[in-house]
């Protein structure tokens, strides 16, 4: 079950011929599919293209209808490998992940894939977490799709060139033998924009057809001597066939006039950030209408060389805009102008910056800089002295705005573990600590600053492996739930048990690939009605051959995690200690219980519901459980007692009364002003009289004290 | 120019303040009233309460589609809205706020960070900053607590930012026309639109609302005897410099309240006695003496702690804020945890100091109480526990705490005193340190410790002239992290300035 439900989007994709969706753009990627007869899709989940897995998933009876198979792969190189469907079969296939932690999992596959071709149109629609806001390593799906020799789409960011991309990505696969990268940058994916539909086309060779009718050829398959014949057939045939493709169906784009001393080229993903910079300095309007020739690449691997060199020719300069590094378009565009004798200034890195995002600013400054050199009749007076406000340093404003990184959510069932962590850490000494993919990464963030390196999904304790020494202080790994399926059973798990290695690995086990929308996976407690769930972490664990495993199925308990931990740090026993903590995302739990409980409580139902609470004039505004917390329901408050000097610690409305700041206020022994209140809807008979009694008898106890004391009244 | 004809609006929110919701009134208001509108979110940010940004941009419907940017860049922003004070300041540093044509719009309540809280003193921004940041920063500025509108109406901060969107004119719009796609939103929408037109009314605020921060007239009641004696109290007070009388108020309150009269009249006359030494220029002292002393004299104890549970008004809080109905139940659970050291600290000095000096016998108690107790102090045994612990005020003078309370309280006010003549400033500074003693168990002792350490590196700077700087620079050095690591540098510091200071003179 996904934390959104995505019943409405799945109605978007039934439109047909004459309607308009109106939508995200990663659901218009996969309504598109659906219009290219599309035979099957898999994929992992991460931004940004989880939505399009979890449109799928949600789309069950549709897909039925259509014969297309779908399929939550276990990691992208499951997903990859998929595309083995489309080697001899002429089906349609499409698989999604992000880029380019997910094509780093894949490449295996893909470069078989790559190798052999295919005969289906194979697709491959990664989602380019690149930039500001990016959750992974700064790199290029580029020389992904180079060094396979896949070709690579790049299509301008709206709704109607990515679709159509879609369909020519098939095509251009089928055309050539070779499988398609389809690059989304982040922003596009989540860009709310309208395209025409199409009718939905059921694809005309299904996965029944395939099994009913195997077939195989020795020479697809990637082994000497075919292998040694694949290359060859990658630059002989494969690749004058794209480029045929591409030139035949003007994949690439011109804009602007057709002749001019300057030319812009760019990757497709690139146009509309360039064209506002072109519309600031008055050299284009807002409805795309250029004053300077543009070249716009939607395929950028491979190049079309006569497009480039045509281009190129008859301009004095040429500005090369392509974000991030290294340079492959520029490096490969200046080859070709060298080949070709052609003596045009090439700008490109050094007019823009070597690394990071085009953003708005950096691409105007860029432009610019270019044409201010290359075409000074061009620029206006503006552009030669940009008189425009100056942001005017300001130091307090600097001092004083609090980075916001993100952290876990009200009620997360994963920060006890952490507080638990470093309460351990303040009895034993520090650890080595190794990090993994995942909400949990969160640890690494204050106030648990937990957690040395991330080397990848569901190898934290993998990333551990090295330091293993006989009587050392342990070292702690963490790896999710979500990362111990995709990955961590076999390189984490198994690993530790085969080297018999004596670090503690911490499973935090939330029930869902939570932090990519909260999918389920094999370990998952619901029942899903088309997947296997409910299929424990502990036995897969003791399945590898590691002994000591202790499972939690509170984590909330921070007393007897602190303890479990303690114990894997100190225990005797040899071989890897796996504690698995397990207690649902909160966010997914109360998506679930919330609508039942108030429906149980309109029901006329006994139901219980918590809130935690501080008195204030118990707390003494130290914020001792605020470093062992981090939970934005418990926040500080200034009170108006003229007495007090920094504000005291309080509970917010947005509590879930997971019971967090309880335990750690007990197990941390830090102070008693925090208290649980439980608000009994519709309470049975019994609890109204013990209600009714114990109030009585709390007022006269109450009213014996006042008779004897001073008072005081607000 | 046709681009003039774009208008460029983001979002800055904190993640689940409900961006998107916004986001999408927005673009249906556009396109439902013929303009065409794009937006982009990159939802992974907001995860999974960090800053995000929401971006929209409109221009009116034409013959060709507009080429929309898929986000905000510096200066080219027309309309910024901000769901959070300090997200105002974000998007001011960001560039995204022009003074030449950005209309601001932000609302001014504080959802804290995580670096604001984890402090051990007071690590809140401050608000006025944003408030004159954005004021230079913007063309037009509309804050308020959106917020709170958005609560008092039942509804959320989505609803009351789309309210000043409409009031500040920024779009081509009639609050009408903003109405009706509320009107298109379900079920919330009568709350919706009743926090919509709450902010549409509302005038912006000019300056940061501040805590009232001051003493509520303490209206006391009780025993015509004990009220005699309070009056009395009341008019010594009266007769303190005009400046030091509020605080001393509530420090005398706090006294009463923690145990009794008498020790109200004890907290007074060391106030009094205070107020004959200290300089008449300089009230502030006795201001600052008035409030430490109360708090230095109501410690948390045990006692104090049972007893506050116990109080009818603290029943009645509760009630409120779980909004207790008068058909629900209620159940109340308090986390408390007593070491070996609190229930020494009940004992008599002498059979507490008795356990205290041996480890073993201290760990033979420690094992009999150390453990977390969870009481229901609304059930009966829970609640007459902590009855009868609270009403033991009368046995608390003969305690091992108050004995170690009355010798630390006496050194400290000895030290003041020693520099109330020739250094009034140190002597303040001296009085203030007591802010530094905070918490419980081991936070308490920590917190001890650290204003230990100040007052036994004191010698190193009491002759110098800036003495009172120094101390005050070392205050707010402890308050800055849990184990006083800031403050071992701050007397670092110290140590080698002087060294090298005597190094160099007899060179």
């Amino acid at each position: 079950m996904a934390e959104r439900s995505f019943a409405k989007e799945v109605e978007k994709l039934r439109l047909g011929d004459g309607d308009t969706f109106r939508g995200e753009g990663i659901l218009a990627i996969t309504k598109a599919l659906l219009e290219n007869g599309v035979g099957y899709v898999g994929g992992y989940q991460g931004a940004p293209i989880s939505h399009l897995m979890d449109v799928f998933a949600d789309a069950e009876e549709l897909l039925g209808e259509l014969g297309v198979r779908f399929e939550a792969s276990a990691s992208e190189a499951t997903a990859a490998a998929m595309l083995a469907a489309s080697v001899h079969y002429p089906i349609r296939g499409a698989v999604t992940f992000k880029s380019t932690v997910g094509t780093n999992v894949a490449s295996d596959a893909l470069a078989n894939l790559a190798s052999g071709g295919v005969t289906g149109g194979a697709l491959i629609i990664v989602g380019e977490d690149y930039g500001e806001g990016s959750s992974i390593m700064q790199e290029r799906s580029h020389p992904f799709a180079q060094k396979s020799q896949i070709w690579l789409l790049d299509p301008r960011p709206n709704l109607p060139s990515i679709v159509d991309a879609v369909g020519h990505g098939f095509a251009l696969s089928e055309a050539s033998n070779t499988p398609v990268m389809l690059e989304v940058r982040i922003r596009a994916c989540h860009v709310h924009g309208h395209f025409d539909t199409k009718d939905n086309v059921p694809p005309p060779f299904t996965v029944r057809d395939a099994l009913e009718n195997p077939k195989r050829k020795t020479d697809r398959i990637v082994l000497p001597p075919a292998s040694f014949l694949h290359e060859k057939e990658k630059v002989e045939q494969r690749l004058p066939a794209a480029i045929d493709y591409i030139q035949q169906h003007k994949l690439n784009e011109h804009f602007g006039p057709d002749q001019g001393d300057i030319g812009i080229i760019m990757q497709g993903g690139m146009y509309n950030n360039v064209m506002r910079a072109l519309q600031r300095m008055g050299l284009a309007d807002l409805y795309g209408d250029s004053k300077v020739p543009l070249y716009v690449m939607n395929v950028t691997y491979p190049l079309v060389p006569d497009e480039v060199v045509d281009f190129c020719a008859d301009k004095k300069a040429v500005l090369m805009v392509e974000e991030g590094q290294p340079a492959c378009l520029e490096e490969a565009v200046a080859a070709l102008l060298f080949k070709h004798k052609i003596n045009t200034d090439l700008a490109g890195k050094g007019v823009l910056p070597l690394a990071g995002e085009l953003t708005g600013q950096v691409m105007l400054d860029g432009l610019r800089s270019f044409i201010t050199s290359h075409a000074p009749h061009l620029a206006t007076d503006q552009d030669r002295a940009p008189n425009e406000p100056q942001l005017l340093p300001q130091p307090e404003l600097d001092d004083t705005v609090p980075a916001r990184p993100p952290g876990f959510c009200t009620g997360c069932p994963e920060r006890p573990i952490f507080a638990a962590t470093k309460l351990v850490e303040e009895e034993l000494g520090a650890h080595h600590i190794s990090s993994d993919i995942g909400c949990h990464l969160f640890s690494i963030m204050p106030p648990f600053e937990i957690g040395g390196t991330t080397m990848g999904y569901g190898l934290g304790p993998a990333s551990s492996s090295a330091l293993n020494a006989k009587g050392a202080r342990r070292s702690i790994s963490f790896v999710g739930d979500g990362g111990f399926w995709h990955n961590g059973l076999t390189s984490s798990i198994g690993n530790a048990s085969f080297n018999e290695h004596d670090g503690v690995t911490v499973i935090v086990d939330n029930y869902y690939s939570a932090a990519t929308g909260g999918q389920d996976i094999l370990s998952s407690r619901a029942e899903n009605k088309s997947r296997n769930t409910n299929n424990p972490i502990g036995k897969a664990v003791k399945g590898m051959g590691v002994k000591w495993v202790r499972e939690i199925d509170n984590t909330y308990d921070v007393g007897k995690m602190r303890e479990t931990l303690k114990e894997a740090l100190t225990t005797d026993e040899t071989g890897p200690k796996v504690i698995v903590a397990s207690s649902e995302c909160m966010l997914n739990r109360q998506r679930r219980e919330r609508p039942l409980k108030a429906k149980a409580i309109a029901e006329g139902q006994t139901i219980s519901q918590p809130k935690f609470g501080v008195d204030e004039d118990i707390c003494t505004g130290d914020h001792a459980c605020m470093r062992l917390s981090g939970c934005p329901s418990l926040t500080v408050k200034k009170l108006d007692d003229p007495l007090r000097d920094d504000p005291v610690a309080h509970i917010d409305q947005s509590c879930v009364g997971c019971g967090n700041c309880g335990e750690v206020a007990d197990a941390a022994v830090l102070c008693p002003s925090f208290y649980k209140a439980e608000r009994i809807h519709n309470p049975g008979r019994a609890h109204k009289i013990w209600r009714m009694l114990s109030t009585n008898f709390m007022s006269w106890l109450q009213a014996r004290r006042d008779r004897k004391s001073l008072r005081f009244e607000a | 120019m046709a681009q003039d004809q774009c208008i460029k609006l983001a979002i800055l929110a904190v993640g689940g303040q409900g961006g998107g919701v916004l986001t999408n009134w927005i673009v249906d208001l556009a396109e439902q009233n013929g303009w065409v509108a794009q937006y982009t979110a990159v939802a992974g940010v907001a995860q999974r309460t960090g800053a995000t940004i929401y971006y929209v941009e409109m221009a009116p419907q034409q013959e060709k589609r507009p080429i929309f940017s898929l986000a905000p860049s510096v200066g080219d922003v027309d309309i910024l809205i901000a769901a959070e004070l300090m997200e105002v300041g974000r998007a001011i540093q960001r560039g995204f706020v022009s003074p030449n044509r950005t209309c601001l719009i932000g609302s001014s309540h504080r959802l804290h960070a995580v670096s604001e809280k984890i402090n051990p003193g007071d690590g809140r921004a401050k608000d006025q900053v944003i408030f004159d940041a954005a004021h230079k920063s913007a063309q037009k500025v509309l804050l308020h607590n959106y917020d709170r509108l958005a609560i008092q109406n039942g509804s959320y901060i989505s609803a009351s930012l789309f309210g000043a969107l409409a009031a500040s004119k920024a779009l081509p719009f009639m609050p009408a026309q903003f109405e009706a796609i509320l009107e298109q939103s379900g079920r919330a929408a009568a709350r919706s639109i009743a926090a919509f037109n709450a902010a549409l009314k509302a005038e912006p605020l000019a300056a940061p609302e501040l805590s009232k921060q001051a003493a509520p007239a303490a209206k006391a009641k009780g025993p015509q005897k004990l009220m005699a004696k309070w009056d009395a109290l009341q008019q010594r007070i009266a007769q303190l410099p005009n400046e030091s009388q509020e605080l001393a108020r509530a420090g005398l309150k706090k006294c009463v309240e923690f145990q009794d009269v008498t020790y109200g009249d004890a907290y007074l006359t060391t106030v009094e006695q205070f107020a004959q030494r200290i300089p008449d220029d300089r009230p502030d002292i006795l201001t600052e003496l008035a409030k430490h002393l109360a708090n230095a004299m109501a410690y948390d104890d045990l006692i104090r702690v049972s007893d506050l549970k116990t109080r009818r008004q603290r029943l009645s809080r509760i009630e409120s804020e779980v909004q207790l109905q008068s058909a629900d139940g209620l159940k109340l659970t308090e986390y408390f945890h007593p070491r070996a050291e609190e229930i020494c600290g009940l004992m008599p000095p002498r059979l507490g100091r008795w356990f205290e000096d041996s480890p073993s016998r201290f760990a033979w108690l420690d094992r009999r109480v150390n453990k977390g107790r969870r009481i229901r102090s609304n059930g009966f045994w829970g609640f007459s526990t902590l009855y009868l612990l609270g009403g033991l005020k009368w046995w608390r003078k003969h305690t091992l705490r108050d004995q170690i309370e009355r010798r630390h309280r006496k050194a400290w006010l000895e030290e003041i005193e020693e520099n109330l003549a020739d250094n009034p400033d140190l002597a303040l500074e001296l009085i203030k340190c007591r802010r530094l003693i905070k918490g419980y168990s081991d936070t308490h002792h920590r917190s001890l410790s650290k204003f230990a350490r100040i007052f036994e590196n004191l010698h190193l700077v009491s002759e110098l002239p800036d003495a009172a700087d120094w101390v005050r620079r070392w205050r707010d050095a402890a308050l800055m992290d849990e184990n006083g690591d800031a403050l071992d540098g701050a007397i670092k510091t110290v140590e080698v300035t002087l060294r090298q200071k005597s190094s160099a003179d007899v060179e």
